[in-house]
């Protein structure tokens, strides 16, 4: 084969693929930060196995001169470290992509008439140095020097990855880095393989956030001061990220006994006075719903973030789905308030998980943070969070002697005090309840306490988050997406280049925007992308605005949408 | 303090004319007055059934939530202001068979509160089934052939658990209860304090008589510092022990473990966020050299 190649694009998807306990994670962790400080536009994804060992795991990272946040399908290059690696992206690898393996590692994996194959000894490397664990930072090493990063670069991020580690596993694994960084240097050279991508000024001072982050981040700047959780995948980051700030910002992070504990203590957390979240996944939220139900009876604030998986049941544990819109919108029994967000750029999870505590504080809701696993594992470089206008808005008043929890008021809003501040005394009941409190069996008194509740709903009205329009205002052909899709979605259309299309994403998806039904009244044609099987968000859209979106692009293989594959459904609707 | 300062106006009572949630309404009060906490600093926290409803006929701070999970809540409005004196009080089926799961994991994260649980051996509400005390052979329209599960012993499982203070007493003696309660609020850290009680309408079983009849108290020798006699004496079943089974006073609580309130003391409602540390922190996420 041919191995002289030059990537003139400004744009390349590598893959690395192994088995959990390989360290694929490491290699993503180091390589983005790494391609990040060099300047170069990141993004990168995962998807794994529900297992601790064996298996086969995938990273996914493309680096661009302009700026990349989605998914693509194309592999340019590939680097599988375990046997079996191969059959798990064969669909996504083509004739244009280069293998770098291990001949001896993978075997027979691959047809080398067939495939651009460059055999490189990671593993022989890894055992050299002492234990062939240390391969995957010899990949990462080899990488870093066929895009001209200077090996002081890829040493200061090792060196900083092990630090807690002992003295001789940093020694080894920068050992494995340097070694592999020959590899890259010497085996390979420049006049095989060339890479043209050019550094992005804005890069420097932009911030490289996973969705994780930019949630847990929006809590601190929300005020968040509790949370209390149950581990489930993909959630548990937003917990560990906060048990790891807990200390600096005064927050307690407790891991409850099961979903149904740390939903009562987020919601006693509240009565206390504290701003409290908690994190599931919808297994979960399933054991969190009666709770959901009380602080919709209490009036209770609370901040739910629901990171999607596949269901029913415990489904795909590790893998992605847009499902869980419904439940969050009918969970509980009874009627009361509610508000869903679903954040779409990796901002979008600072922005508005901030916002929810506010939301929740001023109206007394339960006010839901709706990613997926998509969402919360990938990351990419973006603006830095802008701080400026971010205020924690507190709403407790002290009491006075006469104070009543459900004072009957025009708006729905009773002011909410807490025990211990002011002379009033505050008591909550889960059963309905007269303005003081306390348990009644007053139908009259019933009547006017739900509708005091309900109104809450009118009111929620005013402060609706709109959806966003990109692309033309003259548009006959309207793409409806939200949550996590956003910027495939972007991409998608983009690749589409009609000057007729363009695309509407909901950030906020109960209650839905006002706006709505004047966007889709005004295309021709409308089609809706969502990852799931029944098309929940279109159903929603039909029963507040009448409209039945008919073309619909599911996707529910426990994956997100592929850019190509987005666009290509995309097109074929359109022509 | 007089108890009056927590007595509630033109009160229509849920419970039946001789139910034991009388005198334990009147009992805890008690024990509050002379311990002179005030209404606006207590939370009582309850769940659901006919002893989760004692806190409505306080005057004080409540939070009456869903059946079984007043643990959880009562821990984490302790820990967001350590300054109030919070008391969790429930039936039996509330916290050892709906909330069992809770009851095992407060006494492992020790919160400084006082359980009170009145254990009357049914389910009174939802008119007269099993509870998870309920006595071998005790017939009830569900349990038809009488009761064959092992009932919960609440003592024995708290002393497995090395909670701090595991006591019981009995409704239907005031002065000897109102001690414990006061000792069991005064405990720092999670106290449980399990009282027996008869319930008129649906247990006919185990009266006020049979309950005189059927408990004791623990001798004054009891070391209650030594967990195995403690457990011997959770496990005695000829006649069942009252007083205060078990302390450890070593422990620390919930609020101490998690580390916000070492330098400082400000309820989370008082505090502020400090934008400078937040800013810092997302600086990090520039990876800049």
């Amino acid at each position: 084969m041919d191995n002289n190649v030059t990537f003139q694009k400004n744009d390349l998807s590598i893959v690395l693929c192994g088995q959990a306990g390989q360290g694929i994670q490491t290699v993503e962790y180091l390589l983005t930060r790494i391609f990040k400080l060099t300047g170069y536009n990141v993004f990168a994804t995962k998807e794994y196995m529900s297992r601790i060992r064996g298996g086969t795991n995938s990273t996914g990272i493309r680096i661009s001169s302009g700026s990349v946040r989605a998914s693509v399908s194309r592999i340019d290059i590939f680097v599988p470290l375990n046997q079996g690696a191969t059959q798990h992206v064969e669909k996504r690898i083509s004739p244009q992509t280069i293998i770098l393996a291990e001949k001896e590692t993978i075997s027979d994996d691959f047809d080398q008439t067939r495939h651009k194959f460059i055999d490189v000894p990671f593993t022989k490397t890894a055992s050299e140095i002492g234990n062939k664990i240390y391969s995957n930072v010899v990949a990462v090493g080899t990488i870093a020097s066929l895009f001209g990063i200077k090996l002081q670069t890829v040493s200061k991020y090792v060196k900083q990855f092990f630090s807690a580690k002992s003295d001789d596993v940093i020694q080894k694994n920068l050992a494995a880095a340097k070694k592999g960084f020959n590899l890259g240097t010497h085996l390979l050279g420049p006049s095989k393989i060339k890479i043209d991508i050019r550094n992005d000024a804005n890069v420097k001072d932009q911030i490289l956030l996973s969705g994780t982050e930019s949630v847990a981040l929006g809590a601190i700047a929300g005020g968040c001061n509790f949370i209390s959780a149950y581990p489930m995948s993909p959630s548990t980051g937003v917990l560990v990220f906060l048990a790891k700030q807990a200390k600096d910002f005064g927050i307690i992070a407790e891991q409850a006994e099961d979903e149904i504990a740390a939903m009562n203590m987020a919601i006693g957390a509240w009565y206390a006075g504290a701003r409290a979240m908690v994190t599931t996944s919808g297994g979960g939220f399933a054991l969190m719903t009666e709770g959901l139900s009380l602080a919709g009876m209490l009036e209770s604030p609370i901040v739910i973030h629901l990171a999607q998986r596949p269901g029913p049941a415990t489904g795909l544990p590790t893998r992605t789905e847009q499902a869980d819109l419904e439940l969050a919108l009918y969970a509980g029994h009874g009627e009361f308030p509610r508000i869903i967000l679903a954040p779409g750029k990796i901002e979008d999870g600072f922005y508005l998980t901030q916002k929810a505590f506010n939301l929740a504080d001023k109206y007394q809701v339960p006010v839901f943070i709706l990613t997926d696993q998509y969402f919360v594992d990938s990351y990419y470089n973006t603006s830095c969070l802008d701080l400026s206008d971010i205020n924690v808005e507190k709403h407790i008043i002290k009491t006075g002697v006469d104070y009543k929890r459900y004072k009957l008021t025009e708006n729905g809003i009773s002011p909410r005090g807490v025990p211990g501040f002011g002379e009033g005394l505050i008591a909550v009941d889960s059963d309905e309840h007269d303005e003081a409190g306390h348990i009644t069996e007053d139908l009259d008194l019933r009547t006017r306490m739900v509708d005091k509740r309900l109104r809450k709903c009118e009111l929620l009205k005013n402060e609706i988050i709109p959806p966003e329009l990109v692309g033309s205002e003259d548009y006959k052909n309207l793409v409806v997406c939200w949550g996590s899709t956003y910027n495939i979605v972007r991409e998608a259309v983009k690749n589409l280049g009609r000057d007729d299309a363009a695309f509407l994403h909901f950030k906020q998806v109960y209650p839905l925007p006002r706006e709505t039904i004047n966007y889709l009244q005004k295309a021709q044609k409308t089609i809706i992308v969502e990852n799931n099987a029944t098309s929940q968000f279109a159903k929603l859209i039909k029963l507040h605005t009448g409209i039945d979106i008919k073309d619909k692009i599911l996707k529910y293989s426990g994956l997100s949408f592929y850019v190509e594959e987005l666009t290509e459904r995309l097109d074929g609707l359109l022509n | 303090m007089d108890t009056q300062i927590f007595g509630m106006a033109n009160l229509d009572i849920a419970w039946c004319p001789g139910c034991g949630n009388y005198p334990i309404l009147k009992i805890l009060k008690q024990a509050l007055a002379e311990l002179e906490i005030e209404p606006t600093n207590l939370v009582l926290v309850s769940g659901i059934g006919q002893a989760a409803k004692t806190p409505h006929y306080f005057k004080t701070n409540l939070f009456d939530g869903l059946h079984g999970r007043a643990l959880p809540a009562a821990t984490a409005i302790k820990v967001a202001n350590p300054a109030l004196t919070v008391i969790a009080e429930s039936g039996d089926g509330d916290m050892y068979g709906e909330g069992g799961n809770h009851f095992i994991h407060t006494i492992r994260r020790n919160p400084d509160i006082t359980n009170i649980v009145h254990n009357n051996m049914v389910y009174g509400l939802t008119k007269g089934q099993a509870s998870p005390t309920s006595q071998i052979g005790f017939k009830t329209p569900v349990q038809v052939g009488g009761v064959f599960l092992e009932p919960f012993n609440p003592l024995a499982v708290a002393i497995a658990l090395d909670a701090g203070f595991v006591a019981r007493g009995f409704a239907g003696d005031a002065e000897q209860t109102k001690e414990i309660i006061k000792k069991a609020i005064k405990h720092k850290g999670y106290a449980l304090v399990d009282i027996f009680q008869p319930c008129v309408s649906f247990n006919k079983f185990n009266t006020y008589e049979w309950f005189k009849k059927h408990t004791c108290y623990l001798e004054d020798s009891h070391d209650h510092s030594n967990r195995n006699e403690a457990f011997k004496q959770a496990t005695e079943k000829e006649k069942l022990p009252l007083g205060i089974f078990y302390t450890n006073l070593d422990k620390k609580t919930f609020e101490e473990n998690i580390g916000i309130y070492q330098e400082n003391q400000q309820p989370l409602y008082e505090r502020k966020l400090n934008f400078g540390k937040l800013h810092n922190l997302i600086e990090t996420f520039k990876i800049a050299d």
